[in-house]
C-alpha cells in the first residue's frame, strides 16, 4: 500500500514535469524540469530495487547530461527566445496523435496480463550492485568493451565538430 | 506491491509525451531533451521487468543505454554548437538548406 503510494507520487511529478519540460518557453526551464524528472526517476529505480542504477541516474543523467545541456543553453543566445514560436504549426494534431498513442497503450496494457503479476515479493538476497558487476563483466564482457569504444567515438566526435577551423 | 502494469503505463505515457515534444517543438534543445525522456521512458521499463522476471539482464541493458545517451548527447550538443555558429539560429525549421 504504501509502495502504491509512493509510486504514485513519483509517476505524478514525473508525468507533470515531463509535459512542462515540452512545453516551456525557455530552455533553461526546460533543463530544470528534467532535472526534477531524473530525480523522480531515481525514485522509481529505487522503489524497484535498483540502487545502484539509480546513483548512476543522478550522476550520469542529473550531473553530466544535464548540466552539458545547461552550458550549451546557456552559451547559446536564448533573447530572441521570448518572441518565437515555441511549436510548429502542426501541433495540435500532433498533441491528439500523442494522446490516441497513449490511450492504445494503455488499453492494451490493461487488457493483458503480466509475468510474475499475481506471485511476487519473493525478493532474492542481494541482487545487488555485486551480482550486477559478475553479470557485467562476464556474460556482458564485450558488449560492455564495445561500449567503451563508443564513448571513445563520442569523445573524439565532439572535439573534432566543436573545434574552430584554422587556417593552414 | 506495485503491479507491473503501472510501470509499464507510466513508462508508455512519458515515451508518447518525448514522442510528441520530438515532432511539435521548433527549439533543437527541447527535441534533444525529449529524446533523453524516450530513452527513459525504454529504462523504467528495463528496470521494472527485471525486477518482476528476476533477471539481471534488463539492468545491464540500462547501463548500456545509459552509455549511448552521455555519448550520443555529447556528439549531437556539438553538432548544436556548430549548427548555430554557422546558421546563426537553433530552431530546426530554419535549417532549410537542402530544401528543393
Amino acid at each position: 500500500m504504501i509502495n502504491q503510494l509512493i509510486f504514485a507520487y513519483f509517476a505524478a511529478v514525473i508525468v507533470v514535469s515531463a509535459v512542462l519540460v515540452i512545453t516551456r518557453k525557455n530552455p533553461v526551464h526546460s533543463v530544470m524540469f528534467m532535472l526534477l524528472l531524473f530525480f523522480h526517476i531515481a525514485g522509481v529505480f529505487v522503489l524497484l530495487n535498483a540502487e545502484f542504477l539509480a546513483a548512476v541516474q543522478l550522476i550520469v543523467y542529473a550531473g553530466a547530461i544535464l548540466i552539458l545541456f545547461l552550458f550549451v543553453v546557456i552559451l547559446l543566445s536564448v533573447e530572441r527566445e521570448s518572441q518565437a514560436a515555441r511549436a510548429n504549426r502542426f501541433w495540435p494534431w500532433l498533441a491528439g496523435f500523442g494522446l490516441i498513442i497513449a490511450g492504445e497503450i494503455a488499453l492494451l496494457v490493461l487488457r493483458g496480463s503480466f509475468p510474475g503479476e499475481g506471485k511476487m515479493a519473493v525478493q532474492v538476497a542481494g541482487a545487488g550492485v555485486r551480482d550486477l558487476g559478475v553479470v557485467l563483466y562476464s556474460k556482458f564482457l564485450v558488449p560492455f568493451e564495445i561500449s567503451s569504444v563508443i564513448l571513445l567515438v563520442g569523445l573524439i566526435g565532439a572535439v573534432m565538430l566543436a573545434k574552430k577551423k584554422t587556417n593552414e | 506491491m506495485v503491479p507491473l502494469s503501472w510501470y509499464v503505463l507510466l513508462s508508455a505515457a512519458l515515451f508518447t509525451i518525448g514522442v510528441v515534444g520530438v515532432l511539435s517543438r521548433r527549439n533543437v534543445f527541447i527535441i534533444l531533451m525529449s529524446i533523453e525522456l524516450m530513452l527513459n521512458a525504454a529504462n523504467i521499463n528495463l528496470i521494472a521487468f527485471s525486477h518482476y522476471l528476476q533477471n539481471l539482464t534488463g539492468q545491464i541493458f540500462v547501463i548500456f543505454v545509459i552509455t549511448v545517451a552521455a555519448a550520443e548527447a555529447a556528439v549531437a550538443l556539438a553538432l548544436i554548437i556548430l549548427l548555430a555558429r554557422n546558421r546563426g539560429t537553433v530552431y530546426v525549421d530554419e535549417f532549410n538548406l537542402l530544401k528543393g
